[in-house]
């Protein structure tokens, strides 16, 4: 190493700077730069300071963030490759940063809303110890909670923009790892919180080692990390066959993993009910359309030439995984977990888009993940507003009679299930209409009656919490609905998405179908 | 005015009135119930003023519109209408205003015999106006995604009426109801995303070029037999369950028996029509061939609805489930002049629809008002109404009497079409069929005898005969039920040149007397 570096600067020649186009990363470095100003400020700003400025600074972030986006969107030459070879800047990137930023940013509402309190006061202090009982009762708020929100967004956006397979590793740790702790920082039922943080980042170092090995296996394959290199290499059909298959299955795996794919979804239920709910509101939304956005890149870049090869697998991946979500999702009582179990189902329904592998399966993905995630926020939006004594009324048996409590905040419940229902004229029906549509072009239509089947099944457990807060009495010392101006903003910002993105679609379609018209860069 | 966007202001005009009903004051009830019949009655006026400027001579569909609507899957907003839609919107919009009228009270809307702790007046109208705004647009649609978009938006409020203001086992019967139709929808989704591939094959190889959901265009594909019949398939389960037909027909007598009656007339009345309906439009003419190859099975189905439903109606105890399997018996007739593919029983089909759903509906309303009066529905609560209570009983003869179809009302117009023109092409089916008439007697005349006939029993002593409210609800559709029983012509007049239309595109001529069964050739056109 020394000998290298000083090989190279012994001629007075200078060493190769890497080119960084700053410009065409910004967002990344933006939101890990806040990140990194946030635990300055944990660490350097008093105590009653610290949520008045990390909650701005947060907010500054993503919103710049998402401006840069639009900006890089709107001047429409960004499909190249920059830092190196280790980040695509394209179409599907920028679609993809701009959906994540927008959806963190609607769940910073919730985050930031301190009136729901969804964050242990000392995330260290033991539960039921006498140092919960003090930090608790000294009503302190913690805002780790800021800085480490910001490093999952920016490792969500490098995941999808990952042009190599070491910076996708890179971007997957960095999106997990604090999601592991912020997992376990709920406020109440705390036990179970650290327990889902536990199973999230056991299963999770599992799905990352098996990640890394596919990695190693396919550098041992192509001599190359790089996506494109890959492709190039398997389009040569040399090479040892065992080692291709062998990565290809590990890497899906770790995707899939991510994404809680059946059977690799066994963390998903669990994790959703143990979060915080501000937290499982990001998961579900922005961790979701990270992960999907780079299986989307692994499987149309470097596996492009070997669709015989995995497409029969991945068939059978969205098959049981559409059909177990829906099944098993019908047995739950509780309302998250339910959420969960609807989650993954609605990651079998978007698997049919990527097993289309053309550019409409490419436009109809961003587009449902784009929709499906306002409407997932919203719904767990509404989730932190129904209230007991103990924290948050998860329990569907508690829900009975919302409609006559509270009528709006019910009435915008159902409007979310229907949505996932994908009943017409909300996103989730275009949403599925479209991926189906790919699917059915790409001659995958069992797929499609599968998935159609399945979202009858579906139907029949978002209709039954609708009978449940609608058709039932209310008990007497139901839950209340308590809803603080930050939450009612994530909320009517699902709800405007959802009724927008299903009546006058046309918009955000051509945005997708737009930045899926290069497909992705090599 | 001609160039006036008649239907989509027809659709929208509800559904404005339907937010805006949802905005009222809670308090202010009668203020709800004024603004939600005045909305509806306008609806009425302006679709009446639309169907007198229907031109039966012109083009078959008219008052069209076409705007895109969502560019990335070829999809319009296209609507226009053809006789046979144009009537059936018209007993759309006679029927809403008279259900808001029958619905006045909160008696009325409480679906069985026990009311439900205060249900609020506004949610219910509300729904009633969006449900308007759905059927109108159902049977407007010319684009088939537009069609299928208001096929299930149409299911969203009536569950939420059935769910909300039924009988005490509603949110079984609104769950039901919901997945049943649900299901079917979906299988029909399928069927509507294939052929938008379909379409967009070149026209070498039977698709108009570019990928599309109208109508017009897709009459124009030649699909491969196979594929054909998968996808009808697809449309004609989902309207088979819609319709119903047996063995699908199971959600029909629960939701009748939880359903407000209002409501009910217009879930039997028109909501049912748009499977029928749709066999009619999409089905036969989408699909020829397909349809020529299913012919006898669906007819074997209708004919056992017919029966079935009929010999189910005469068991039962409680008088919204016997009109439900009434209902399953009519929607065989129905179906059976659909599929016959001669045009006097297609005629017979159309107008059949129209006809069921003003006599269904009269039925159901006065069924309604006796349960307000008696809180109970089932038959053996009653006895001797006609002695209290003679208006009402008189209504609901005239009533059953059409659902039996006596000569001189409108019903016998349309059952013989249908059984004349079935018997030409299909003559073991139309006598089968008749068995269904005397069953009808059976049914229709021994409920009149059990609860309207006989002593007064103790609980019916000193009831209330009809209020002016429930005769204006009422009357207007005894009259059209007379009306329509003498002079069919000009209803039929409107509805055959669109018979004609169905008939060429199946490419099926009435047969010479004498001749039975199929002489065409499967699939092919002039």
């Amino acid at each position: 190493m020394t000998s290298h570096v000083s090989a190279a600067l012994a001629p007075g020649g200078d060493i190769p700077a890497p080119h960084i186009e700053y410009g065409q990363i910004m967002p990344i470095l933006l939101v890990l730069g806040v990140a990194v100003a946030g635990v300055l400020v944990e660490a350097f700003v008093g105590r009653t300071w610290r949520y008045t400025v990390q909650v701005p600074l947060a907010f500054l972030g993503l919103a710049g963030g998402f401006a840069w986006t639009i900006v890089l969107g709107l001047r429409d030459e960004t499909h190249a490759v920059a830092a190196e070879g280790a980040l695509g800047v394209d179409g599907p990137t920028l679609f993809l940063q701009g959906t994540i930023l927008i959806l963190a940013l609607v769940s910073l509402l919730l985050i930031a809303d301190r009136g729901t309190g969804s964050f242990a006061a000392q995330a260290a202090a033991l539960p039921g110890s006498e140092a919960e009982q003090r930090t608790t009762a000294a009503g302190i708020i913690q805002t780790e909670v800021f800085p480490l929100l910001m490093f999952a967004v920016g490792g969500m956006l490098i995941f999808p923009a990952s042009n190599d397979l070491l910076t996708m590793f890179v971007g997957l740790e960095v999106m997990s790892l604090p999601l592991y702790l912020l997992c376990g920082l709920a406020r109440r039922r705390r036990l179970l919180s650290q327990e889902a943080a536990v199973k999230y980042f056991l299963l999770g170092s599992f799905s990352s080692a098996f990640f890394l090995y596919g990695i190693a296996l396919l550098y041992g394959y192509a001599g190359s990390v790089k996506l494109g290199d890959i492709a190039a290499e398997a389009g040569r059909d040399a090479g040892s066959e065992t080692l291709l298959l062998g990565g290809i299955a590990l890497l899906a795996l770790g995707l899939l993993f991510k994404l809680g794919a059946v059977p690799f979804h066994m963390w998903k239920p669990d994790v959703y009910q143990g979060a915080p709910t501000p937290i499982t509101a990001l998961m579900a939304s922005c961790t979701l359309v990270s992960a999907f956005g780079a299986m989307l890149r692994v499987f149309f870049v470097a596996f492009e030439n070997l669709t015989w090869e995995w497409r029969p697998a991945m068939w059978g991946v969205s098959i049981i995984t559409m059909i177990a979500g829906a099944v098993i999702a019908i047995t739950q009582t509780d309302i998250k977990r339910m959420l969960a179990y609807s989650s993954i189902a609605h990651a079998g329904f978007l698997l049919t888009g990527v097993i289309a592998t053309s550019r409409e399966g490419l436009s109809s993905t961003l587009f449902y993940l784009a929709a499906y995630g306002f409407t997932t926020v919203g719904a767990f939006a509404v989730v932190t507003t129904v209230r007991d004594a103990g924290g948050e009324a998860g329990h569907l048996s508690r829900w009975a009679g919302l409609g006559k409590r509270s009528p709006l905040i019910a009435g915008v419940f159902a409007f979310f299930l229907l949505a996932f229902a994908g009943i017409p004229l909300t996103s989730g029906f275009t949403g599925k209409f479209a991926v189906f549509k790919a699917a059915v072009e790409a001659d995958a239509t069992p797929l499609v009656v599968v998935g159609v089947i399945s979202s009858a099944i579906a139907a029949f457990f978002y209709v039954r919490v609708i009978v449940v807060m609608f058709f039932s009495e209310p008990e007497a010392d139901g839950p209340t609905v308590v809803v603080s101006p930050a939450t009612a903003a994530a909320v009517v910002l699902g709800l405007a998405a959802t009724v927008v993105l299903g009546v006058l679609p046309q918009p955000v379609l051509d945005l997708a179908g737009h930045a899926a018209t290069q497909m992705f860069v090599r | 005015m001609s160039d006036f966007p008649w239907l989509s202001v027809l659709i929208a005009l509800p559904l404005v009135g339907a937010a805006l009903v949802a905005l009222l004051p809670r308090e202010r009830e009668a203020l709800v119930k004024q603004f939600a019949l005045l909305v509806s009655v306008v609806v009425g006026v302006l679709t009446v003023v639309m169907a007198a400027n229907f031109d039966t001579g012109g083009a078959r569909f008219q008052f069209e519109e076409k705007y895109w609507w969502i560019k990335e899957f070829g999809v319009h907003w296209a609507v226009g209408v053809d006789g046979i839609a144009l009537t059936l919107i018209l007993l759309s919009v006679i029927l809403v205003p008279l259900v808001i009228l029958a619905s006045w009270t909160e008696a009325d809307r409480s679906g069985g015999t026990d009311v439900p702790a205060k249900r609020s007046a506004k949610t219910y109208f509300a729904l009633l106006l969006a449900l308007e705004a759905a059927m109108i647009g159902v049977f407007a649609a010319t684009d088939v995604f537009l069609f299928y978009v208001f096929f299930e938006a149409m299911l969203v409020p009536v569950y939420f009426i059935i769910g909300y203001f039924g009988g005490p086992q509603r949110s079984y019967a609104a769950v039901k109801f919901l997945l049943y139709s649900l299901f079917g929808g979906l299988l029909m989704l399928v069927a509507v995303l294939w052929l938008y591939p379909l379409s967009a094959k070149s026209p070498a190889e039977g698709g108009v070029g570019h990928g599309t959901f109208l109508f017009s265009e897709l009459t124009q594909l030649t699909i491969d037999p196979t594929t054909a019949k998968w996808l009808f398939l697809g449309f004609f389960i989902a309207f088979a369950i819609k319709a119903p037909m047996v063995p699908v027909h199971t959600w029909l007598p629960d939701a009748a028996q939880q359903s407000p009656t209002g409501a009910l007339v217009l879930i039997v009345g028109v909501l049912d029509k748009v499977g029928t309906y749709g066999m009619l439009r999409f089905c036969l003419e989408l699909f020829p061939g397909a349809a020529k190859w299913a012919t006898p099975v669906v007819l074997a189905f209708a004919v056992l609805s017919i029966i079935y439903g009929a010999v189910l109606a005469i068991g039962q105890v409680d008088m919204k489930r016997l009109i439900a399997y009434t209902s399953v018996s009519h929607f065989g007739f129905i179906v059976l002049g659909i599929f016959a593919m001669t045009s006097q029983a297609q005629s017979g089909a159309a107008l059949y629809m129209i006809n069921h759903g003003f006599s269904t509906g009269a039925l159901f309303l006065i069924v309604g008002f006796l349960i307000v009066r008696r809180r109970s529905a089932r038959i053996h609560d009653y006895g001797g109404v006609q002695k209290a209570a003679p208006v009402l009983a008189g209504m609901f003869l005239i009533a059953g009497l059409s659902g039996l179809s006596l000569p001189g009302l409108s019903t016998f117009v349309s059952e013989f079409l249908v059984i004349v023109g079935t018997f030409s092409a299909h003559r073991w089916a139309a006598i089968l069929a008749v068995s269904g008439i005397v069953l009808a007697a059976i049914y229709i005349l021994w409920m009149y005898q059990r609860t309207m006939g006989g002593p007064k029993v103790p609980a019916v002593e000193g009831m209330q005969d009809l209020t002016a409210r429930e005769k204006w609800a009422v009357a207007p559709i005894i009259a059209i039920i007379v009306a329509m029983g003498f002079f069919p012509q000009p209803v039929l007049e409107v509805i055959n040149p669109s018979v004609k239309e169905t008939l060429v595109r199946v490419d099926q001529r009435d047969p010479a007397p004498k001749v039975t069964g199929n002489v065409a050739e499967n699939g092919a056109r002039p």
